[in-house]
């Protein structure tokens, strides 16, 4: 039948649409409502910034004066405190990127290739990522780590090793430890998808020009997960500058501030000292460093877009 | 058995094991919500034990898990709703009548949904006081519909632009109304799309913690902020009945994330990674 020729006139689907051009407007109330939820507190966030307002001195909410608007950042600056503050999320972060990074990737290496129970295997990895990071916390403190009753306190002594309270002995290895059992998931799901669409016959033709398995990785698949590995860095540290849970349930950020990241620095400014100028900005401070990283990450998908473009 | 066969069973016998090794620990929590207080903490740890339910009949008939499991489902569905209902129409707009600014758009959108969380939250407590919606459902709804939103346009989007657009102009010929090609023509072609989104947004929405701890103190608070309450003071610490408690409260995001699988990083990636 020539049915094709009737259904498809020969016009672009740019004019085709030409009749409901009005429909673009069908984004406006979504992007209202994003505008209102997030650039509002974005916007009062540096306003708060500039004034000395403590919640429990009601009478101080007011702008500082052009003078003395950037006090809470000096201060911040010249506080001891912001400096380990800055020095454990810094910690955290690359530590957790490192670990997840080398797991993620032997386990991605791993799962990508076919064998019986690779399902089963995938579902098991996956599910430290699943669950709330609140439960992963109370889980390896309690269950695991508890000196008394945890799996620690009877495998320990099994191997000869004294039977210590690991949260309190190496709390922020522990807390690294924790973050990590909870990204290496992550890791590998975005390596495992950059495996998987390296096409079977480039592997093949370098197997068959002789590459062996180590310049197999080095020349073949480390080129062809460039990209991959780059999004899965970059969102990887823009997720851990954001880890709260497992702190607030494991350490509270102590012993002193040994375990207090950037997130938890601002929680304690803003919810404990209820200093809402000085923890508006420390909140900045933490906007600021996501945002360097996001526009980091949109450059990496841009570039990728056109390449697949 | 020739050596690279032997190296491959050797390989898969490895993955297997370091998979059980990750999942150990939460295997290990359902399995002690399963035992009594006593065996929970037995050494050395017993495997094989006559299961008893009482933890779970604790946990759901003599502790607060159902009002807090309420207030999570409340949260998540609204927040979810509300992302969709806002969503859809904007994804709609953004895929077939994109404009010279969609594309910035769309990145401006990855990057409120990577807003650090704890930047935001002094003025949104402020806020949620002066119009009274702290520790309400609404308030929270509110918040996590805009985180979810980024994520449902990007979804929905890039799912709609694999419809064949033939199939659209095809109803618009026969004169379908844009209510009736939204609902009739492209719902139905994306109902697994909107499936994977909804679950990953569900996904989020169960497990966030900071905004909800800050925002909420018990009447709306989340199973999240109960299952935190389980950091306290060991001594008197139910091992088993936590144990219950906790996976009751991360069973169904496991199940969620297990059916969702090959969208999970796409949905985390934004779009990066198809």
């Amino acid at each position: 039948m020539n049915g094709e020729i009737i259904a498809a006139p020969n016009l672009q689907p740019e004019v085709r649409r030409r009749p409901h051009e009005g429909r673009k407007f069908l984004s406006v109330p979504g992007i209202l409502f994003l505008i209102i939820v997030t650039q509002v507190p974005f916007a009062l966030t540096i306003y708060f910034s500039f004034t000395g307002w403590n919640l429990l001195r009601p009478d101080s909410q007011r702008f500082l004066g052009w003078e003395r608007m950037w006090n809470n950042y000096s201060w911040i600056l010249r506080n001891p405190d912001f400096y380990i503050v800055i020095k454990n999320t810094v910690a955290l972060t690359v530590s957790v990127v490192i670990v997840t990074f080398i797991l993620g990737m032997l386990l991605a290496l791993l799962m990508n290739r076919r064998f019986p129970g690779r399902g089963l295997a995938r579902t098991m990895l996956i599910s430290p990522f699943l669950i709330m990071p609140v439960a992963a916390a109370v889980l390896w403190k309690n269950l695991m780590l508890d000196p008394s009753f945890g799996l620690s306190a009877w495998l320990l002594p099994l191997f000869g090793l004294p039977s210590v309270f690991l949260l309190q002995e190496a709390p922020m290895a522990t807390i690294i430890g924790i973050v990590s059992w909870q990204f290496t998931p992550f890791v590998m799901l975005i390596l495992l998808a950059g495996l998987q669409s390296l096409p079977d016959s480039t592997r093949e033709a370098a197997w068959l020009d002789g590459a062996g398995p180590v310049a197999m990785f080095r020349f073949i698949i480390l080129p062809h997960l460039r990209r991959f590995i780059e999004i899965a860095l970059l969102l990887q540290v823009i997720f851990v500058l954001n880890v709260f849970g497992e702190i607030f349930v494991t350490t509270s950020g102590g012993p002193g501030i040994q375990t207090t990241n950037l997130s938890y620095q601002i929680f304690l400014e803003a919810f404990s000292r209820w200093n809402i100028g000085r923890a508006s900005a420390y909140g900045l401070f933490a906007i600021v460093l996501a945002n360097i990283l996001v526009l980091l990450f949109l450059r990496v998908v841009r570039s990728q877009q056109k390449e697949t473009a | 058995m020739s050596r690279a066969k032997l190296t491959h069973h050797v390989l898969n016998v490895v993955t297997l094991a370091l998979a059980f090794l990750m999942f150990f620990p939460i295997l290990w929590m359902a399995l002690t919500s399963f035992k009594t207080e006593d065996l929970a903490i037995a050494f050395p740890p017993q495997v094989v034990f006559t299961p008893t339910l009482v933890n779970w009949q604790q946990a759901i008939f003599n502790s607060p898990l159902l009002e807090f499991l309420s207030n999570t489902l409340i949260i998540s569905f609204g927040s979810i709703l509300l992302a969709l209902a806002l969503g859809f129409p904007t994804a709609y707009a953004m895929a077939y009548y994109s404009t010279k600014r969609t594309d910035g758009l769309l990145l401006w959108m990855i990057s409120t949904r990577m807003l650090p969380p704890a930047g935001v939250i002094v003025p949104l407590y402020i806020l949620f006081r002066d119009l009274s919606l702290l520790d309400t459902h609404l308030g929270l709804i509110i918040v996590f519909g805009g985180m979810n939103f980024p994520l449902v346009v990007w979804m929905l989007r890039s799912f709609m632009l694999e419809i064949p657009f033939d199939v659209i102009e095809a109803a618009r010929i026969d004169g379908a109304s844009l209510w009736q090609e939204l609902t009739r023509v492209i719902m139905p072609l994306l109902y697994p799309g909107l499936a994977a989104t909804s679950l990953l947004a569900l996904i989020f929405t169960w497990n966030e913690f900071f905004f909800v701890v800050n925002l909420t103190t018990r009447e709306a608070s989340p199973l999240s902020v109960y299952v935190s309450t389980f950091r306290a003071a060991q001594g008197d610490l139910f091992i088993a009945r936590m144990s219950a408690v906790v996976t009751a409260a991360i069973i169904p995001v496991l199940i969620a994330g297990w059916v969702a699988q090959r969208q999970l990083v796409t949905g985390l990636t934004m779009g990066a990674i198809k």
